[in-house]
């Protein structure tokens, strides 16, 4: 069955190719943004910049140290830089320089850390980002951004621009469905979404994450349970607000993410859970292991990331409600 | 409009040299900790940079956007900088004695945004070239002519970035961007010969397209003479090899490389004292 296809959503287009547009928009509605490449604007879709302002884009090469911190450079000149890669590149590649001359610095850089997940598929665990949450985790002064449809994507990429600081923003090689409809996704740095109403239990995910637990509620409601639906769109600062609300109205929550489990979206909501209103939680996401070249639903499938294990986890958590 | 980058007599900045490698001396000692050689080893480079004539800057707007920009990319010879900066009139030179102390902005190595005139966070080595090329593509992008310069260190030029920078500034033919390796031949835990080879230092810039110019780094006369004749290199960035002595002005610390990272004790810094007076 196809993604959101239960939750009837309606099929959109991969997600690089809105970041694409996206990026093409803020450039052309801000002429001090600029983008920075390592190499890879035909599989980022960055290099949709490169063609309409060819001026304001920069190919740096397959050197992603150095691609940091010249964008550290043109934003210390007053520039928004766009820096554009695969996330497991950036950050493998260029930590050290992300952390001192991009968020130590505390400078108005944003970063874009593309095939995040593991739906890019068949090129393999070596290009797959599972850890970028975790790793931009250890830089205080990071945001960290995750779209779940092509509206927040659009949002996303203009709210990035708006923000002064650094950002972080993860694309997906992958289709996400519409989630919201094209013109009306609210969209507010560290407020995240309810986009589905429940009391049974809550079940909060980032990402393709998002539609996979729509999915579940439809399946879940099936079964007379009604699951609220979080789209945790900001990893940082985290919409504790929300999460607190959650836990208290709905008694059970259920994480899912398209990460590692460790020092993912999911231990940092245990962590509010936990310190102010414990209540039963399940953790959908990667366990302790790198994965495989696939087609992204065999994939997902695989490793435990579809809309039948987080209704599993539901049940579960709801289960352990006293 | 207050531009400030005099060109003063040759007398006058060794004297001013002198006097910066005091306040280093005090800086580390009073901190107890610190890199006084490393610091020592620049301190003629940073004298005719901003007092020969050679940076455009304003210490009463720290930010002026047509600044020539200094990066420190050896960022632990941050003492160098502070003393520097205080001297120019960036801020006061009683910050200089909160070195290293809690609730500082004169950190152990440089953080951008805590001190005017600080332009970049450096300490992990290898990044300042890439910062300054940066700088560079802005200036083009805002149509300001203004010269980029960047202090590496001979052990930092190991470290991979540094090579990335150095093919992408002759690749964008960044002939406003000036790096000035401070040769002093040795790194952390030796003599750079023994722990990691830099040489043929001169062909390796070469080879990466760059205008190379080799001058004593202590003759702050012929640093002068080099730092302007690089301003008239075209198409090609530009590399000055100065070969300086890890330590100097302090006879036993010229001698003994391990004090890379540590402050002299309070005995040793009278001795210093003198050594650096007389």
């Amino acid at each position: 069955m196809r993604l959101g296809e239960r939750a009837g959503l309606k099929p959109a287009k991969p997600m690089r190719d809105v970041f694409g547009d996206a990026l093409l928009e803020v450039c052309r509605r801000n002429p001090r943004v600029v983008v920075l490449d390592g190499d890879l604007g035909n599989s980022t879709k960055a290099e949709t910049v490169r063609h309409a302002f060819p001026e304001r884009f920069f190919n740096l090469g397959i050197a992603e140290s150095n691609l940091v911190c010249v964008g550290a450079g043109l934003a210390a000149c007053g520039f928004i830089p766009f820096i554009t890669s695969f996330s497991s590149f950036l950050l493998c590649n260029a930590y050290d320089q992300l952390r001192l001359a991009i968020a130590l610095s505390n400078i108005n850089a944003k970063v874009l850390g593309s095939h995040g997940g593991i739906t890019l598929g068949k090129d393999g665990p070596t290009q797959m980002g599972i850890e970028d949450i975790a790793l931009v985790g250890g830089m205080p002064t990071f945001v960290m951004l995750v779209p779940s449809d092509p509206a927040s994507m659009h949002k996303a990429v203009q709210a990035a621009v708006d923000h002064v600081g650094p950002v972080w923003l993860r694309s997906s090689r992958v289709a996400m469905p519409h989630i919201y409809p094209e013109d009306n996704c609210p969209f507010t740095i560290g407020k995240a979404n309810v986009v589905r109403q429940g009391n049974d239990v809550t079940i909060i995910g980032c990402g393709i994450m998002v539609a996979m637990a729509l999915d579940a509620a439809a399946m879940l409601a099936d079964e007379g349970i009604q699951a609220r639906v979080v789209d945790m769109h900001t990893l940082r600062p985290m919409d504790q607000a929300t999460i607190v609300a959650a836990a208290r109205e709905t008694g059970a929550i259920v994480t899912a993410e398209e990460h590692l489990l460790i020092g993912g979206m999911g231990s940092n909501i245990a962590r509010i859970v936990a310190a102010n209103h414990p209540v039963p939680m399940r953790f959908v996401g990667l366990a302790d292991t790198y994965t495989e070249s696939g087609d992204p639903e065999d994939l997902l499938e695989k490793y435990g990331l579809t809309a039948e294990h987080i209704a599993a986890a539901a049940r579960e958590a709801i289960a352990a409600k006293r | 409009m207050r531009v400030t980058s005099q060109l003063v007599d040759i007398n006058t900045l060794k004297e001013m040299a002198r006097s910066f490698r005091l306040d280093i001396l005090d800086m580390t000692t009073k901190a107890a900790s610190g890199h006084p050689s490393s610091s020592w080893s620049c301190v003629e480079i940073l004298t005719a940079l901003y007092f020969g004539g050679i940076l455009r800057y304003r210490p009463d707007d720290p930010w002026w956007p047509e600044r020539d920009r200094f990066i420190m990319s050896k960022g632990h010879a941050a003492p160098a900088l502070y003393a520097v900066l205080a001297a120019a009139g960036y801020f006061s030179r009683d910050l200089l004695w909160t070195l290293r102390q809690i609730n500082s902005p004169v950190q152990g190595h440089p953080i951008q945004g805590l001190l005017p005139g600080v332009e970049a966070t450096t300490g992990s080595l290898g990044q300042g070239l890439s910062l300054g090329l940066g700088h560079v593509l802005g200036g083009r992008l805002n149509r300001i002519n203004y010269r980029v310069y960047v202090l590496l260190g001979d052990g930092e030029c190991e470290a991979g970035q540094i090579w990335e920078a150095a093919m992408a500034a002759a690749h964008f033919k960044a002939d406003n961007l000036h790096a000035i390796v401070d040769y002093n031949k040795y790194q952390e835990t030796g003599p750079i010969s023994r722990e990691m080879a830099l040489e043929p230092f001169v062909e390796k810039w070469r080879g990466f397209g760059w205008h190379v110019q080799e001058v004593d780094g202590h003759d702050i006369a012929a640093l002068i003479e080099v730092l302007q004749a690089v301003q008239r290199v075209r198409g090609q960035p530009s590399v000055i090899i100065a070969h300086t002595v890890k330590g100097k002005g302090v006879s036993f610390v010229e001698a003994d490389y391990t004090f890379h990272g540590r402050a002299l004790t309070p005995e040793q810094a009278t001795r210093a004292r003198e050594e650096l007076l007389r």
